[in-house]
């Protein structure tokens, strides 16, 4: 099988399958099940100052689709809520009995050196591979000044990942929030400072939803709620977006990326890889099914990349990144239409309907009860892809190229564009 | 044949009756429906609605599942289908609804409609169920006779427009083959009467049981006493088999015995033989051998005289009849019922297919032994002696709207010529319904 093994900003690992900083790695016993299963690494979850924090009851709210439960999940949970000296003891022990295994430590003290410099150098007495900074969390912590709250102002970004950078001989990861307007402010902020890696996305601001009972937002916390960080399946659209906008960014070019949100299966990560993430980070998902679907990543992605003939990761590290173009780079000559399997339509006729009502009225129907047939309209098709989505059936409706004998030819080279036009 | 006849009561313990009696099919709790719920691919014009004899909107319906809307789901149903709740327990969706699913290729299976259309409907159970409001009263009377689904159906479209309804049935209850001739296990937990209760509940619907046409009552006294009439009479008699020794101890009609089944307080008190014959390839036949092997029979053989492609009971009821220990015998003729006094066998011609399409016998014949022999080939109409509506193959000939030959009279379900289905009687007296109120709207006061 393909050779798996990851190196990130300097720390290796088995596989590039890491633990986020969350809940499955708030202690050493989560931690040595994890490694136990097989994961590459883990970011143990956000250490603090003492006295540690205090969590509330209840802190996770989900968003089930369809019957699909988890499809999307929040939490209005904190950093670690255990001495600070507890956690040291267990990362040391830790990183000791997995040595080959990475283990990074999320950090979060307030904007101040001292406290930076006295946990940087408590965490590098453990012998772990680097530090995370957490900016990124958007619930309870941005209100006390941290978290989000930094990760959201860019000058706070480079200021503290500056001081980190001087203050240890450890690899940094800026873990950034997808809370902000342009991910490349706090990400070119990070690079400035000398980061070694960011990780993203942390969690969405979200209020999964509203217990129309109780008149309140969940999760609910003796009647009212607040509102959390959101992650899970629903997220991984964001984060790939996110993710490849540093990617392609020459600013960005040479700090790594550790890939998050989202990532449950081997093609969430291979994906996550193709746009330039160097690693990928794992939460909803365990917390969803338990630790063992590793196994499955594993080789899923090793059977895949066998199949592809991609002998390590970096075979196709950031093989995509090159076609993530923006929108005026597309080929606007380039013509598609849909075509109807015929021996495959099983006649629902979602095809027809969603193009009569919302979109092209390019799919005809004809006939009726089982003799029914829908038809493309090529005259009407503008190839938008929306009957391939809907129908049910694995490949009944493909969109096939148009030999139209046109060139490639993007907006700003086209008559039609006059701004195009007027710009000469 | 040295054995004696065994025909006793009390075969299997009151335990293991009460489990072989109990529903049939599992309800779904609200994941499981959810989950089905999502299956459905909300088919434009979906052909699912066009095999509903009543014209559901399935899709609609099921999409009100998926959002928790059990209210809306139950009401999009019942709005077409009062019945809503014996028909997911009874239909033959296999042939109707589920059977035109777009869902039925390969590696895949139609979504479980009735289930669904059964989980929304079960929502009754719980809610103060008054879903439908009675119009201003109008004044006008109707006299429905015969309290089955399609005078239930008939009565509770009048009743919603404010009419009066007068209901006639000669039995003791309402309800119809629900409650008298469908299998036990398909509508348990008394649901019979639980469904009409709630058909009832819209008022202006009055009940008069030992009512019999013909006996106590006279369709030329309705004529004058009401505005209108339905006559939802359903079918009377069964149809002969006309074999030497029917007359035997032990042979019976099928609807006699499962009528009386449904209606024992104590199955353990109800008699059934060891060894069973069945003569008869449609639901009833399939009804009494599932039922009398339920009841502890030892040995149920259903005989029809052709193939399994012929026989009125759908592919699943079939399978059913054998995952149940039923054996199914085809191609045999029956020819005539042995025994001296007490049945103890029954006799076939063993045959086949002759080129025009008719049985021709193969020379062999076959014996099997019994203490019971129950007939179910079928039921009639008994028609209207005095001065009643015309007739057409032998049932009452009504048009589109069910109007009969009389102009104050209308007619739907098994006493009319169509499928014998419930569902189909319930379109038969919605139909019906609206055309009577059109009628009465028209004529005055």
């Amino acid at each position: 099988m393909a050779d798996l093994r990851c190196e990130i900003a300097g720390v290796k690992s088995p596989n590039p399958f890491w633990l986020a900083s969350a809940p499955p790695t708030d202690k050493a016993y989560n931690v040595e099940r994890a490694f136990k299963a097989g994961w590459g690494g883990a970011v143990w979850k956000t250490l603090g100052e003492d006295p540690p924090i205090v969590n509330t009851t209840s802190r996770y709210g989900a968003v089930s689709l369809n019957g699909q439960r988890m499809a999307g999940f929040n939490n209005i949970e904190l950093i670690t809520d255990r001495p600070l000296d507890v956690n040291l003891r267990e990362i040391k022990q830790i990183k000791r009995d997995w040595p080959d295994r990475a283990v990074v430590v999320s950090l979060m003290v307030p904007c101040e050196e001292a406290p930076w410099k006295k946990i940087l150098s408590a965490v590098e007495d453990t012998g772990a591979d680097a530090v995370e900074l957490n900016f990124g969390c958007p619930h309870g912590m941005s209100e006390r000044g941290m978290g989000a709250a930094v990760g959201q102002v860019p000058e706070y970004v480079e200021m503290v990942t500056r001081w980190c950078k001087t203050m240890t001989r450890m690899p940094v990861f800026v873990k950034l929030t997808p809370n902000v307007t342009n991910i490349l402010a706090p990400a070119q902020a990070a690079k400035a400072a000398g980061a070694d890696a960011v990780a993203l996305i942390n969690t969405v601001n979200s209020i999964v939803s509203v217990d129309l009972d109780l008149m309140a937002p969940t999760p609910t916390v003796d009647g009212k709620g607040s509102h959390g960080g959101y992650c899970g399946p629903a997220v991984k659209p964001i984060a790939l977006n996110l993710v490849a906008q540093i990617a392609r960014d020459p600013e960005c070019s040479g700090m790594a990326i550790s890939g998050i949100g989202g990532i449950e299966t081997w093609r969430d990560a291979a994906e996550f890889i193709a746009l330039g993430s160097d690693g990928i980070q794992v939460c909803t998902g365990v917390m969803h099914y338990g630790f063992k679907i590793v196994d499955d990543m594993i080789s899923g992605l090793g059977g895949w990349m066998d199949e592809k003939g991609y002998g390590r990761l970096s075979d196709f590290h950031g093989a995509a990144v090159p076609n993530f173009v923006d929108w005026q780079d597309l080929n606007i000559n380039a013509e598609l239409v849909a075509r109807i399997d015929q021996d495959k339509c099983i006649k629902c006729g979602l095809c027809h309907i969603v193009c009569e009502d919302t979109a092209h009225q390019a799919i005809s129907v004809s006939g009726t009860g089982p003799a029914r047939r829908f038809e493309t309209i090529d005259a009407e098709c503008v190839g938008c892809n929306l009957c391939a989505h809907v129908c049910p059936v694995e490949g009944c409706i493909t969109m096939a190229a148009v030999d139209n004998g046109k060139p490639y030819m993007n907006w700003t080279q086209d008559p039609r564009n006059v701004n195009a036009t007027a710009a000469e | 044949m040295t054995d004696v006849v065994d025909i006793r009561a009390g075969r299997l313990d009151n335990e293991t009756l009460a489990e072989n009696f109990a529903d049939v099919h599992q309800p779904y709790d609200k994941a499981g429906a959810l989950v089905e719920a999502n299956r459905c691919y909300f088919c434009f014009d979906a052909p699912c609605i066009a095999a509903c004899p009543t014209g559901i909107d399935i899709p609609g319906f099921i999409r009100s599942i998926a959002t928790g809307n059990l209210r809306g789901a139950a009401m999009t149903i019942l709005e077409e289908n009062i019945l809503g709740g014996s028909c997911a327990r009874v239909c033959p969706t296999e042939i109707l609804c589920q059977g035109d699913c777009v869902r039925n290729g390969p590696g895949d299976r139609p979504v479980a409609i009735g289930l669904l259309q059964r989980h929304a409907t079960d929502y009754l159970d719980g809610a103060a169920a008054h879903l439908f409001d009675r119009a201003a009263e109008t004044g006008k009377s109707v006299a429905v006779v015969g309290a089955g689904p399609a005078g239930l159906a008939c009565a509770h479209g009048l009743a919603r427009q404010g009419h009066g309804v007068t209901m006639f049935e000669g039995r003791a209850k309402p309800g119809g083959l629900n409650e008298y001739g469908i299998a036990a296990y398909k509508v348990a937990d008394d649901f019979a009467q639980a469904e009409v209760a709630f058909v009832a509940e819209v008022g202006g619907i009055e009940m008069r049981f030992g009512t019999t046409l013909g006996a106590e009552i006279s369709l030329a006294q309705l004529r004058s006493e009401y505005d209108a009439v339905f006559l939802g009479l359903g079918q009377g008699a069964v149809r002969d088999v006309g074999l030497s020794g029917e007359d035997l101890d032990g042979v019976h009609n099928a609807v006699d015995y499962i009528a009386q089944l449904r209606q024992a307080a104590d199955l353990s008190a109800l008699a059934v033989g060891r060894r069973i014959v069945v003569i008869g390839g449609g639901n009833t036949a399939i009804d009494i051998a599932v039922q009398t092997k339920r009841l502890g029979a030892d040995d149920v053989t259903l005989v029809y005289r052709r193939g399994p492609e012929q026989m009125g009971a759908t592919g699943h009821e079939q399978e059913f009849a054998q995952t149940n220990g039923v054996r199914i015998k085809h191609w045999l003729r029956p020819v005539r019922l042995q025994g001296e006094g007490d049945v103890r066998a029954a006799i076939f011609q063993t045959v086949e297919l002759g080129a025009d399409g008719t049985l021709a016998d193969t020379g062999g014949e076959q014996s099997l032994p019994c203490d019971m022999v129950f007939k179910a080939v079928g039921q009639t109409f008994v028609p209207i002696t005095d001065d009643g509506p015309a007739l057409a193959d032998g049932r009452i000939a009504v048009d589109e709207s069910g109007q009969t030959s009389l102009p104050d009279v209308w007619a739907g379900g098994d006493c009319v010529a169509g499928e014998d289905l419930t569902v189909q009687a319930v379109q038969d007296g919605k139909i019906a319904a609206r055309s009577i109120d059109g009628y009465l709207k028209n004529s005055g006061s």
